[in-house]
């Protein structure tokens, strides 16, 4: 039970460590744009205490705020309420919303690789050692 | 004076064709020669050294230039208006130095002053007669009498003080008309007075009443309703127009300097009277001097277009005809007139400044050199001044850059050296900084600051489509001329205002951050 990660919580000058998943969204063409199927939320330049999905209230991290039915998101298996840790290999754990916005709408990529976390991986993880 | 046409002539030169510069001399020329006629022996005429090496050059400039044909085809409007300015300057002064004999206004405050007169001594004849004519018969009136007669004293004492705060004032204007309500309370004060005379002669003189405490009693009451005429009076002289009602628009048209007044209900000459009182205190001083384009801006519109009929034998139309089409090829032809004006504009302003910063300077300097005496400093008596003596002092050194910066922005008619003197006395004794001494000088101020015999004028003329005592409306326009500018009042109704009431409790002010921004990707 002690071996436990530190979870998605953020302590000023460790590094964070988290169990995350890796999901790959392909994007899809709407017309002119390449929509991923998803809304974020979070970013270190708005009010972390609004943030419904956080297990910290002081975590300003950049979380996943609904998925679109049927869209490439979901169908990757990026469920609401994911933290996203990395996007392509940038950092998404201390970014502005908008740094985050653009890091995933990029116009030349067609594919994003997400590292995501969410409690209940932990949970998993910790089940597993236990059992 | 030939120094003042050669500086202008200097300070157009830059930038300027040669063709260009005999329009500008002809109109210096013009223009000291108008100035001359009316103005001319009291300007500032400080000869300092280098000056004459100017004079040379731009006489020069007029022999050299050679196109002279050119400008003979030219209508130029500037210089026609520059002579007929020079005669009816000469003309409107006549009129002004003539006498006014005007029976009529004397008349009216004759009238007045014996209808004053009347209404108050009839109280007290009312109350003398009986004692008098029949004393022996009256009735013998104790208290009530004595309480009626101090009443009626001081009554008229309330009176006598209200009219003397309300009538007896200098009148600030002729009106061209009547005044009205001035003339409806004299016929009304008439009408009662002579009501109670007649009312009195008939019921009491002719049958000689012996109950004087009836007699005292009728006298207090002509007494209360001549207050009442004088409560009446001051309403509608002084109270109906204070509250604003109309906006008035009075523009000058000959530079367009506009300004806004609220007034009440007034009659168009009384509202002309009041945007009089206005003028002289806002609006900038009148300087003929810059209104004009230079003409060397203007004069290449019209000229070297020559018209030839071809074989056309009606001439009823040709005038016209031809007229427009100088007119619509010159606006088709590309012309700088306004790069032109755009630089000459730009220079001026940097050598206003110029002169600006050097007058500046030069004034501050010359402050420095006096300071006002002290109880502890010993000074010799021969060198204590009085501030005539300070300011004649110090202004020698000030006085070149003040005859420059007055030449560039054209006020150097405005500001004699005696007046300059005067208000360097006045600042002095004062204790003025040097900012305080110039800012009559840096601005143009308003007409009423300059000396009265050159530019205060007391003749105006209004001019209206509507008779003049009519009550001022919406729309109305009407225009007080000068002889050489006008204004031109438009009015204005001030809206009606509907005020609605809002309540907002201290307590229903709060705040929250704002919410997560949510972008979907």
């Amino acid at each position: 039970a002690g071996t436990g990660g530190a979870g998605t919580a953020f302590v000023p000058g460790q590094p964070v460590t988290a169990v995350v998943q890796r999901i790959e969204i392909h994007k899809l063409r709407q017309g002119d744009n390449l929509i991923l199927g998803f809304s974020i939320g979070g970013g270190i330049d708005q009010d972390p205490t609004q943030n419904p999905f956080s297990e910290d209230k002081t975590d300003k991290g950049i979380y996943v705020t609904r998925v679109t039915q049927g869209g490439p998101a979901e169908v990757a298996g990026l469920q609401i309420g994911d933290k996203i840790m990395q996007v392509n290999g940038w950092d998404m754990t201390m970014v502005t919303h908008d740094q985050a916005r653009k890091r995933l709408t990029k116009r030349n990529e067609e594919v994003v690789r997400l590292l995501v976390t969410r409690q209940s991986l932990q949970k998993a993880v910790q089940q597993s050692m236990m059992s | 004076m030939d120094n003042e046409s050669q500086y202008s002539g200097y300070s157009y030169k830059s930038g300027h064709s040669r063709s260009s510069r005999k329009h500008r001399d002809r109109r210096e020329r013009h223009r000291s020669k108008s100035r001359d006629g009316t103005r001319g022996d009291k300007s500032v005429t400080i000869q300092a050294p280098g000056e004459p090496l100017l004079d040379n050059e731009s006489t020069r400039g007029d022999e050299r230039d050679d196109n002279w044909g050119e400008t003979t085809t030219v209508v130029t409007g500037t210089s026609e208006h520059s002579i007929s300015h020079d005669d009816l300057t000469r003309i409107t002064k006549d009129m002004e130095d003539s006498a006014h004999l005007d029976c009529s206004r004397h008349l009216g405050v004759a009238l007045g002053v014996a209808l004053a007169l009347l209404a108050f001594l009839t109280p007290l004849a009312f109350l003398l007669l009986p004692q008098l004519l029949w004393r022996e018969e009256l009735e013998p009136c104790g208290t009530p009498c004595e309480g009626l007669f101090i009443s009626v004293a001081f009554k008229l004492l309330i009176l006598l003080l209200g009219s003397w705060a309300l009538f007896f004032r200098r009148p600030k204007a002729f009106f061209p008309r009547v005044f009205v309500f001035r003339a409806l309370l004299m016929v009304l004060v008439f009408l009662l007075v002579v009501s109670y005379w007649l009312f009195y002669g008939v019921r009491i003189l002719d049958s000689r009443d012996r109950n004087y405490r009836g007699v005292v009693q009728f006298a207090v009451s002509l007494v209360d309703a001549l207050l009442f005429v004088h409560y009446l009076a001051v309403v509608l002289l002084e109270l109906r127009q204070l509250q604003p009602q109309f906006t008035l628009k009075a523009v000058r048209s000959a530079d367009g300097a506009s300004r806004f007044y609220n007034v009440g209900h007034l009659s168009i000459q009384r509202a002309a009277v009041w945007i009089l009182e206005n003028y002289y205190h806002d609006f900038p001083v009148y300087n003929p001097a810059l209104l004009n384009l230079p003409k060397s801006v203007l004069s290449k519109k019209m000229s070297g277009f020559k018209v030839y009929s071809l074989g056309e034998e009606n001439s009823t139309n040709n005038s016209t005809g031809q007229s427009r089409a100088v007119i619509a090829a010159a606006a088709r032809r590309r012309d700088n007139s306004h790069n032109e004006f755009y630089y000459e504009e730009a220079e001026h302003e940097r050598r206003v400044r110029k002169r600006r910063a050097r007058l500046v300077v030069a004034v501050e300097e010359a402050f420095t050199h006096i300071k006002r005496l002290q109880e502890e400093d010993q000074k010799n008596p021969r060198e204590i001044m009085d501030p005539r003596e300070a300011a004649q002092a110090i202004f020698a050194s000030m006085a070149r850059a003040m005859q420059k910066y007055l030449r560039t922005t054209k006020q150097q008619p405005y500001h004699t050296m005696e007046s300059i003197l005067q208000h360097l006395e006045f600042c002095i004794t004062h204790d003025m900084t040097p900012k305080a001494f110039l800012e009559r000088y840096l601005t143009a101020g308003p007409t009423i600051q300059y000396h009265k015999d050159r530019w205060l004028a007391k003749q105006w003329t209004l001019v209206s489509e509507e008779p003049v005592t009519n009550g001022l409306k919406d729309g109305v326009v009407f225009v007080l001329k000068r002889q050489d500018f006008s204004l031109v009042v438009s009015t204005k109704k001030i809206p009606f205002f509907k005020l609605s009431e809002e309540f907002v409790d201290p307590k229903s002010h709060k705040f929250i951050m704002r919410l997560q921004s949510e972008t979907s990707v």
